[in-house]
């Protein structure tokens, strides 16, 4: 499988404080990697550089055989990165259909001359995304679920509307960061097999930051782990359950058994 | 909130003791309990204006209209969300055919004459251009007056004598041939004007708009200082002797507005707004009438224009922005493209009110362009409901009205009760200092609030920067 996105030499410093360094990194196209590590290792950090939120100290990002080191973070999703927050982060007085079709912003094109005279071709635009975005919610699980405030929408589905934004992007490859936090075990399972099938259905490569270990279990075909920012192992899911390292820094003897 | 609760249950109180049963009134139809209510607070206005105003039987008819406005649910309709706009343009191209008939209110007088609502169009105008910067995209600007002045000195630039070196016209109507200058039909010139206005929007926000917050609000206050400073200085432009904007004489005068004869023989609209031919159709004669329809149909575009682009992918974008910067930027949202455009289509309209304005006033003067217009400008989007293209409008509105000629009229009266000797239009801004302030006390997101503002009120807006943010 060739690399969809190759990091290379990252690092972060923020003051005297360096949140990520040299770290190198591959996700390969039509996989499942998990980043896990303590609260603080930096995995937050990593993603904001990937996704052009903060730009790096140093090092480079390549996606899908093009540099997108520091690119803006509108840039990056245009190409294909698409991404939701570990502090959910949506448009909170907007409806959920709304904010999926502020997801399609760069898929689509009216501009503000068109969108004032509403030609015919813009109004075939505007219906067919507000289609798709209804289909996308279905997809996610809010069926009839279009109009209602962001805001309103319970903790779980505030979650799949993140998602469903971020397909809304049409992604290549979809970043989750902690998606399951705050997930009772019921949903969390629900969510793992949702994961399961944006590969199998969307043909899509996920990059997923996760504290629960079954999730990262079931789902990961590779797990990168960082501590103090540092990459201290990486490998199948089975690899890095019996990483020594690991297992001091971050899994404890408990997770062996789980 | 509590407050409305208690006096209501204070009410209801006293109607039980008259034997009236609230369970009872909570049963009817809803539209049976509008209706009562508000044939109630009609029935109460109708006294007040006949204890304390001038009556006549106009008062019963407008209450007739807000009745049969109000009561009916219209929305439930198809095509019923047009009833509401369409009567109120009514009322509004009607205005100047039964203005002297009207009833006068009780302490603010008689309804605004004619020439007070021009201005207040005008200022309609910039409330809505200002409030898709404020309102739709958030970004709070201080120095919205910048815009006005650039579109009056367009206006002042190609329609007046300014430019005397030159003699060129093109359009222009009521020129005396022994007058040189640039002069182009306003027509041209509100074009021109609103094009210059929003290049120059793109101008100020490109280094501006990458701030945020009190931060960008603190530059465009220091554009709002610098545009009039260079137009009450620019009658010797970096000392070349080069007269740009007349210094603190401004430039007077500016020429009026007009079709030209070939459309004023054969359709019949006013050759020259000032003085009509006789060949113009009768009711288009009157001069201050043209130029109140004139910017009605100004207005009624600013409003299309609103309308739509809320509606668009550029106006979800906006609210996304106003709603999470990094959020809309993680989800495809150029930044800077973005505000750039909110910032562009203010400053467009500000554009071509300002140079309607300055066309109305025949001049434009540096001192109309200083910071108070700007709060003044702000005060009337925030008044009335951020967002909302109905409460912008009621706020620009009654703003501008107590500013020509409420406060005098408030004035005028409290003299005379009390046997005063005040001259209240001085405490003009202390006034508005206090609408403001009860407004944000009682009615934080407005008079005629946006629903999403209401709720970003019940909530807060919860933008965490992340600080390396660029677009």
């Amino acid at each position: 499988m060739a690399d969809l996105l190759r990091a290379e030499g990252m690092r972060k410093q923020f003051g005297g404080l360096v949140a990520v360094n040299d770290v190198d990194f591959t996700v390969p196209e039509g996989s499942i990697v998990s980043l896990i590590g303590p609260n603080g290792a930096g995995k937050t950090t990593f993603f904001n550089m990937l996704t052009g939120v903060y730009k790096p100290t140093a090092g480079r990002v390549f996606f899908d055989g093009s540099n997108i080191t520091g690119k803006p973070p509108h840039a990056v999703t245009e190409r294909g990165i698409g991404r939701t927050f570990q502090n959910i982060r949506l448009f909170q007085t907007m409806t959920s259909l709304e904010n999926v079709l502020v997801g399609m912003h760069t898929r689509l094109t009216g501009g503000i001359l068109r969108s004032i005279l509403r030609t015919p071709g813009l109004k075939e635009e505007e219906r067919q995304a507000g289609k798709r975005a209804a289909e996308l919610l279905d997809f996610s699980g809010l069926r009839g679920r279009d109009e209602e405030l962001a805001r309103n929408l319970s903790y779980g589905d505030q979650r799949r509307l993140e998602v469903a934004r971020a397909l809304a992007t049409k992604p290549k490859l979809l970043l989750l960061d902690e998606p399951t936090a705050g997930m009772n075990p019921q949903e969390t399972r629900e969510f793992t097999a949702f994961v399961a099938r944006l590969r199998s259905e969307e043909k899509l490569t996920v990059l997923l930051i996760e504290h629960d270990m079954r999730v990262v279990m079931g789902v990961s075909d590779r797990v990168t782990v960082l501590d103090y920012g540092e990459k201290i192992a990486e490998g199948t899911p089975q690899e890095v359950q019996r990483d020594e390292r690991v297992i001091e820094a971050y899994l404890g003897s408990g997770a062996l058994a789980g | 909130m509590a407050r409305p609760r208690l006096t209501r249950d204070t009410l209801w109180a006293a109607l039980g003791t008259l034997g009236l049963d609230r369970s009872r009134w909570n049963a009817q139809d809803p539209i049976v309990r509008r209706a009562t209510a508000v044939a109630l607070w009609l029935a109460g206005g109708i006294v007040l204006i006949g204890a304390f105003g001038s009556f006549n039987w106009t008062v019963f008819a407008a209450a007739a209209i807000v009745f049969a406005l109000i009561v009916p649910p219209y929305a439930q309709l198809p095509l019923g969300r047009f009833v509401l706009p369409l009567a109120v343009l009514t009322v509004a191209v009607t205005y100047p055919f039964y203005l002297d008939e009207l009833f006068g209110w009780p302490i603010f007088g008689p309804f605004p004459a004619m020439n007070t609502m021009v201005v207040m169009m005008v200022f309609v105008m910039m409330a809505l251009g200002l409030n898709v910067v404020v309102g739709y995209a958030g970004l709070l600007d201080l120095g919205y007056v910048a815009f006005y002045a650039v579109g009056a000195y367009t206006v002042g630039w190609f329609a007046s004598d300014q430019f005397s070196q030159r003699d060129f016209r093109f359009g222009s109507v009521g020129v005396s041939p022994q007058v040189t200058g640039i002069h182009l039909s306003i027509w041209f010139c509100l074009v021109i004007a609103a094009i210059i206005t929003a290049v120059i929007g793109v101008i100020i926000g490109l280094p501006t708009l990458r701030l945020r917050g009190d931060y960008l609000a603190i530059v465009t206050l220091g554009f709002g200082e610098i545009m009039p400073q260079i137009a009450r200085n620019g009658n010797e432009l970096f000392g070349t002797n080069f007269n740009l904007t007349g210094g603190t004489q401004g430039i007077t005068p500016v020429d009026a507005p007009g079709f030209g004869s070939w459309i004023n023989t054969n359709v019949g609209l006013p050759d020259n707004y000032l003085a009509p031919s006789s060949q113009t159709i009768g009711f288009l004669s009157d001069t201050v009438n043209v130029f109140f329809w004139s910017a009605l149909v100004l207005v009624i575009f600013t409003v299309f224009c609103s309308v739509r682009l809320r509606d668009s992918r550029l106006g979800r974008a906006w609210i996304a922005i106003r709603e999470d910067e990094v959020a809309a930027a993680a989800m495809g949202v150029p930044l800077m493209r973005t505000k750039t455009w909110a910032y562009a289509t203010g400053a467009f309209f500000g554009g071509i009110a300002g140079a309607f304005f300055a066309s109305y006033k025949s001049a434009v003067f540096p001192d109309d362009f200083f910071f108070n217009i700007s709060v003044f400008i702000l005060c009337m989007v925030i008044l009335g409901g951020m967002g909302n293209i109905w409460g912008v409008i009621l706020g620009a509105c009654f703003l501008s009205y107590l500013d020509r000629e409420g406060l005098a009229n408030i004035g005028a009266w409290m003299n005379e009760k009390f046997s005063l000797t005040l001259d209240v239009p001085k405490y003009e801004f202390g006034i508005f200092g206090v609408i403001l302030l009860v407004v944000m006390l009682f009615r934080p997101e407005g008079l005629i609030p946006n629903e999403r503002r209401r709720a970003e009120f019940e909530t807060g807006v919860h933008d965490q920067p992340l600080y390396d943010v660029e677009a």
